[in-house]
Formats: C-alpha cells, sequence, structure tokens
C-alpha cells in the first residue's frame, strides 16, 4: 500500500538573504529571490524618512534619559525594515504594531505625541486606529500577529481591498501565538504579512539560546505560506520583499513570512545594560551594516542625493526632533475621570459609585 | 420569571418543549439571519454542530463563510476574533470546554477585555466567547471546570450565565448585539434540560438577577446549573417548613446588586451556591458585596456552600464534590434560627 502525497512543495527560501544595495553602498550581486529593486526615486523618500526616524529615536532617548518618558524602547537600526515595511502599505491596508515600532508608527503619520503617549504615562494607546488604520501597539509578544489575521479574514469575508502586516520579533517568534498565526492564516489564505524583525536579541537571550533553527524564515514552509530572507538592514530589499508579499495577499494568494536580519542598536529599552550580555566588537560590526550610511552612499553615488537635498532633510528631521522636544517637554494634563470612561460602552452601576467617590476625593482635595 | 414572546399574540407558535442547546442554537441562527456581520467559529462548529449540538445545521443553512471549523488552537480562536471584531464583525466564538479555554486566557484578559480601555474607546469589540462550563456530565479530567472567578475579576468583561432555555436565548441574543466583549458561560449539565417555550423569547434584561423562587425565610444566591440544585433544596426546605427564596445570578458580572439585596432585606439570611472551589471564588466576592450593602439587615453570616478546594474530580466522585440540596439545606442549619 502506498499513501498519496500532494506532488508540489514550497520551495525554503534562500539561504543568503536578499540584498539589494550592500554595507558599502555598492549593487550586490545576491540573488533577488524574484524581487524588483525600486527606483531610486523612491529610495530618496525613504531615506528622508529613515533620516527622520533616527532623529526621532535619538530626540526621544534623550528626552527619556531626563526623566520624561517613562521607558523607551528603541528602533535604532531597525528603520530600513519598519520605514520600508510600512511604506509599502495602502491607506487602507491595516498596521498590527508592537511596542518597539515607533518608526512605523511615525511613518504611518501618527502624531508624536500620540506616539509617545504610553510611553510618557498618559494612556495606553494615543491615537485612534481606526483613523490610522494602525491597531495599538501590543506589549504582549506576538499576540498582535493573531489580531492581523482575524482583521485580514474579515477584509477577505466583507470582499474589501484591505490587507494587514504585522511586525514580531526573533523573540515572538518563539510564542504560541505566532505559531497559531501563521498557521490561521495559511489555512484561511488571509491577506497578511508577517515582518519578522530579527534583532539578534530578545532583551538579553541572544538568537542561538531562542532558536535551534538556520532560519526563522524556513517555519514558513511548515505552514503551507512562502518565506523570505531579506537584510534587513537594506531598505530597497525589504520594500521590494513587503510589495510583493501585499501584491500576493491583494491577489487572494495568502500570507508570507518575511524574516529581516538586523541588530538592536540600543539596549532593549532604557532599563537594561546591553555591555552585559553583548560586547562592544559585534556592536561595532553591526554598525557597518547601518541602514541610512549605507543607501545615503547609494544615493549619492547615484547622483539622487546632493548636499542641497541632504540639507534638507536634516533641516526637516531636525524639525520634527524640535516638535519632539515642544510636546514632550510639557505636562500633559489628565483627566482623572477618564479611569471609568472607557472600560464598558454600556456603563455599569458599580464603577458610577466608584467613580463618584473619586471626585469627592478631587473635591475634597481642591477645597483644602 | 418573565418571558414575553417577541411576536403578536396572532403568530405566537403553541409552546413546544426545547432544550437548552436548541434554544441557543435557535438564537445563533436568528443573530446569523439577522445581522451578516455576526459570525460563527471555532473547534468543530460547522460539519459536527459542536460537541454539544449547539451548532447543529448552521454551516448548512448559512455556509461556510458565515460558519467554519477553525484550526484547533484556542488563543488563535480569540485572538483571530479580535481582529475582525476590530474590522467590523460580530464574531460568536466557541471554546468547547472550560478548561480549554486556558490557552485563550492572555488574549481574553489582555486584549479581549482591555482594548476599549487602551483605546480611549475609540475600538470595541463586539465579541462573544461561548465557554460550556461546569460538571455533573461525567467528564473525564479538564472537560467540567467552572472558571467563573478568573473572568468576574477581570474588569471589562461582561460574564453571564443562563440557568434555564429561555434565559439562553434572551441571553445570548442580547449578548451578540453588545458592544461590549461577553463572556457567555453555558452550564453542560443543562443542556438536555427542557421548558416549554415559544421562541424567540425576551426574558430580563441581561444585567438583571431574577427571584426564580419566592420565600421569606431564607435566600438562595445560585447561578447556571447550581440554580436547578437550588431550587431542590427550596422545595425539600418547604416540606421542613423553610420557606425559601431563589434568585438566579444570570450576570455575574456585572453583579444585580438592586434584585439581590432586595431579597436579602426581605430574607435577612443568604447563602451562595456555585460549583467551582470556595477559597477565593465568586461566592466571597457576592458574600462580601450583600453583606456590606446590608449588614444590619442580616441575622446571619452569608453561607458558602461550593465546591471543595480540590481539583475538579474524576466522574466517579463527581457526587461528593458537587454541592447538593442537602448538603445546602445541611449548611442553612448551622444558622442560629432564633435570631
Amino acid at each position: 500500500m502506498t499513501i498519496d502525497v500532494p506532488t508540489t512543495r514550497r520551495a525554503l527560501p534562500q539561504l543568503q538573504p536578499v540584498s539589494f544595495i550592500g554595507a558599502d553602498g555598492k549593487t550586490t550581486d545576491v540573488p533577488t529571490d524574484g524581487l524588483t529593486v525600486p527606483s531610486d526615486r523612491t529610495l530618496l523618500g525613504l531615506y528622508q524618512k529613515m533620516v527622520e526616524a533616527r532623529r526621532f529615536e535619538a530626540q526621544v532617548t534623550h528626552l527619556t534619559r531626563q526623566g520624561r518618558l517613562a521607558t523607551y524602547p528603541s528602533a535604532a537600526g531597525q528603520e530600513a525594515i519598519e520605514v520600508g515595511a510600512t511604506t509599502a502599505l495602502a491607506p487602507n491596508d491595516w498596521l498590527f504594531p508592537t511596542y518597539r515600532d515607533t518608526a512605523a508608527l511615525l511613518t504611518r503619520g501618527v502624531p508624536v505625541t500620540e506616539i509617545l503617549s504610553a510611553f510618557r504615562g498618559d494612556w495606553h494607546c494615543g491615537f485612534d486606529p481606526h483613523e490610522y488604520h494602525t491597531s495599538p501597539a501590543a506589549t504582549p509578544l506576538a499576540t498582535q500577529t493573531l489580531h492581523a489575521t482575524g482583521f485580514a479574514m474579515a477584509a477577505k469575508l466583507k470582499g474589501e481591498d484591505a490587507c494587514t502586516l504585522t511586525f514580531l520579533g526573533d523573540g515572538a517568534s518563539s510564542e504560541g501565538d505566532t505559531h497559531e498565526a501563521f498557521n490561521f492564516a495559511s489555512v484561511w489564505q488571509t491577506p497578511t504579512v508577517f515582518v519578522l524583525q530579527n534583532n539578534q536579541y530578545a532583551i538579553s537571550t541572544p538568537l542561538r539560546e531562542q532558536a535551534n533553527a538556520t532560519m526563522l524564515a524556513d517555519r514558513a514552509a511548515g505552514y503551507g505560506m512562502p518565506g523570505l530572507r531579506v537584510d534587513g538592514n537594506d531598505i530597497a530589499a525589504v520594500f521590494a520583499a513587503v510589495t510583493a508579499a501585499l501584491e500576493r495577499a491583494r491577489n487572494g494568494e495568502g500570507p508570507t513570512l518575511i524574516e529581516c536580519l538586523t541588530y538592536r542598536m540600543e539596549s532593549h529599552t532604557n532599563s537594561d545594560d546591553p555591555t552585559k550580555y553583548r560586547d562592544a566588537e559585534e556592536v561595532e560590526h553591526w554598525k557597518r551594516f547601518d541602514p541610512i550610511d549605507r543607501l545615503e552612499t547609494h544615493l549619492r553615488r547615484a547622483g539622487v542625493l546632493d548636499n542641497d537635498t541632504a540639507e534638507e532633510i536634516t533641516a526637516s528631521a531636525e524639525e520634527l526632533a524640535t516638535s519632539v522636544r515642544d510636546a514632550m517637554n510639557t505636562d500633559a494634563e489628565v483627566d482623572p475621570s477618564e479611569l471609568f470612561a472607557h472600560v464598558y460602552a454600556n456603563p455599569r452601576a458599580s464603577l458610577a459609585k466608584q467613580r463618584a467617590t473619586l471626585e469627592a476625593e478631587l473635591a475634597a482635595a481642591v477645597q483644602s | 420569571m418573565t418571558v414575553t414572546a417577541l411576536t403578536t399574540a396572532d403568530d405566537v407558535p403553541a409552546p413546544v418543549s426545547v432544550t437548552m442547546t436548541k434554544a441557543l442554537n435557535q438564537a445563533l441562527r436568528d443573530s446569523l439571519s439577522e445581522d451578516e456581520d455576526v459570525l460563527v467559529f471555532g473547534e468543530d462548529v460547522g460539519r459536527l454542530g459542536g460537541v454539544f449540538r449547539v451548532t447543529e445545521g448552521l454551516r448548512k443553512e448559512f455556509g461556510p463563510d458565515r460558519v467554519w471549523d477553525s484550526p484547533l488552537a484556542e488563543s488563535g480562536i480569540v485572538g483571530t476574533a479580535i481582529g475582525m471584531a476590530m474590522a467590523g464583525m460580530r464574531p460568536v466564538v466557541e471554546m468547547q470546554f472550560d478548561a480549554y479555554a486556558y490557552p485563550a486566557f492572555e488574549q481574553i484578559v489582555s486584549h479581549v477585555a482591555k482594548m476599549r480601555n487602551r483605546t480611549k474607546g475609540h475600538v470595541s469589540l463586539p465579541l462573544t466567547i461561548r465557554i460550556p462550563y461546569a460538571g455533573d456530565i461525567g467528564g473525564v479530567e479538564h472537560h467540567s471546570d467552572s472558571s467563573e472567578a478568573y473572568w468576574t475579576s477581570t474588569p471589562g468583561l461582561t460574564v453571564l450565565t443562563p440557568s434555564n432555555p429561555a434565559d439562553a436565548y434572551s441571553l445570548l441574543r442580547e449578548s451578540i448585539a453588545s458592544e461590549d466583549p461577553v463572556i457567555f458561560m453555558e452550564p453542560k449539565s443543562r443542556y438536555w434540560m427542557k421548558d416549554e417555550l415559544s421562541l424567540p423569547v425576551q426574558t430580563a434584561p441581561m444585567d438583571r438577577a431574577q427571584v426564580v423562587r419566592e420565600g421569606s425565610d431564607a435566600t438562595l444566591l445560585a447561578y447556571g446549573p447550581t440554580v436547578r440544585t437550588a431550587l431542590s433544596a427550596a422545595e425539600e426546605g418547604a416540606e421542613h417548613g423553610l420557606s425559601i427564596e431563589v434568585v438566579d445570578l444570570r450576570s455575574l458580572s456585572p453583579f444585580d446588586d438592586e434584585t439581590v439585596s432586595a431579597s436579602v432585606r426581605k430574607t435577612s439570611r443568604a447563602a451562595i451556591v456555585h460549583e467551582a472551589a470556595q477559597f477565593g471564588g465568586y461566592g466571597a466576592e457576592v458574600a462580601a458585596r450583600v453583606t456590606e450593602a446590608n449588614f444590619t439587615h442580616l441575622s446571619a453570616p452569608i453561607l458558602r456552600i461550593t465546591g471543595f478546594d480540590v481539583p475538579y474530580p474524576s466522574p466517579k466522585l463527581e457526587e461528593y464534590f458537587l454541592p447538593t440540596a442537602e448538603r445546602i439545606l445541611d449548611a442553612l442549619e448551622s444558622w442560629d434560627w432564633e435570631l
């Protein structure tokens, strides 16, 4: 007796991450895995967004040291992924970010004060998700991958032209929800793109202690979906991969997993000390792959970026930093009664009573 | 119990014998018919019609885009339902068995309960999570848990549990229509309970408890599977000259202080009956709340007649574990009735 087996089998992703622009700013000879290199005009736009995102990270990190923010997980070094992937989205698509994806939120057009409200301690999510087609940033690991899958399923059922893109990290890839999301998305063939930011560390735990796999993109094959591995510090490769995955999704061809190799240049948040778990040599090594430097070299060589344009971009980034400083150096007013305002759609008597208690305390405090 | 027929007098079909399972099935069918955003999915809810047949025939009637079998993963079911609700759908998902909902615990407490709050009211999750719960069906390990305290101690969730077919229909319809997420706990041992009923019906609003038997000497507070047990105790008590009032809580969160306090003030004695273990259980909250609001009206301490503080036992030990009418009456004897 023989058992019938399917005759087709998905190929595993190519081992060498797709990279169009190498660390030296020159075009690489890495196989493209079917991806199309973006135009230099597109790359110039992406370059500006990365410069602004980097300046934003630096400013916010500084403000955190001054005690203006409770905590901050910097995305410095990962701008190519967050800016590149998010720019590829259409306005009607939805983004499902995590706590580190501030560069993505910036790219999505969320105002700086609304991005930072969680870290400043004003409110968990400071923006209206419907306005920016962006889910609140998830802090529990990998939970958002399922939300993205469900949202895409609803869009598919309704026949709406909306894809979802969700970010997850190498640490989150160990969570059960990641497995469930990959499986559900593939079984349901939802228009979802999973962008795995493999930044080598989950707080302090290195990748080799996180996964005993040659590469995380290989996991896609087990779920029956395509996996891709790209150089996460080459925005041209990230943008091309996500654009292609979104096109597949829009054509009804289902989800894609894209593993982006990168490195978290700063600590996990300002609360941990990265010198305890990684050596300076490694950090120096990765600095050579900086996503902004290499694109700048490339664009200058291609004659798309000159000194005037570079200055304009720097000025625009400075303007953003100033707006961040201005906004964060002002103490935001919080309304205590909002504690009770958004718990239920249908008001509850028990909450009305507790709200009255708080209001009485506040009134008494004003009198004394 | 107040039951209002939703059709005009001429249209009302003659009452027929309806099981709770059938009432729930009809509630799902009517919700699916009325609102195309309603979706039903979960493990085995499609072709099989659910292991308890609550979703029987729905896939055939509404098609696999409205009712379908999901992969076997509870966190995945709830997590994707969150995304669907964010996209404007009204998913109704099944957790198959109480203890099988635990893998979805994180999605429920971290996201379902908090999404509205996190987003300052911008995102509602009109999502119903059906959980068949409690024991007394001879189930093997992990098939008989009473997990209500986990959900009721989570702000943002509404937790309902019907004890009879009419409420099963009416409360499920209201859950699906609600903008707030609902944990809908179905007492498994009452799935086959029948009542003479003409569906559709509308019973009391979902946040209200109901006095299901009037009495003057003591109040038994019960919900889901223990309502029938409490009613048996009241009947037996009557044979010994005790007039026992029984209140069916129906909504565990929010808690209907008004109805419960009115009953307790009338009888001056109260006991809460549930299957879940006692320590840190839902009964502790009820006892504390009722005492705070009615201390001077009480002639006796509020008692808890509950499952023991042990893991839910094997089928052959269930009868020693579950609160029975006798155990309830024995407990009431501990009160000083002279006071």
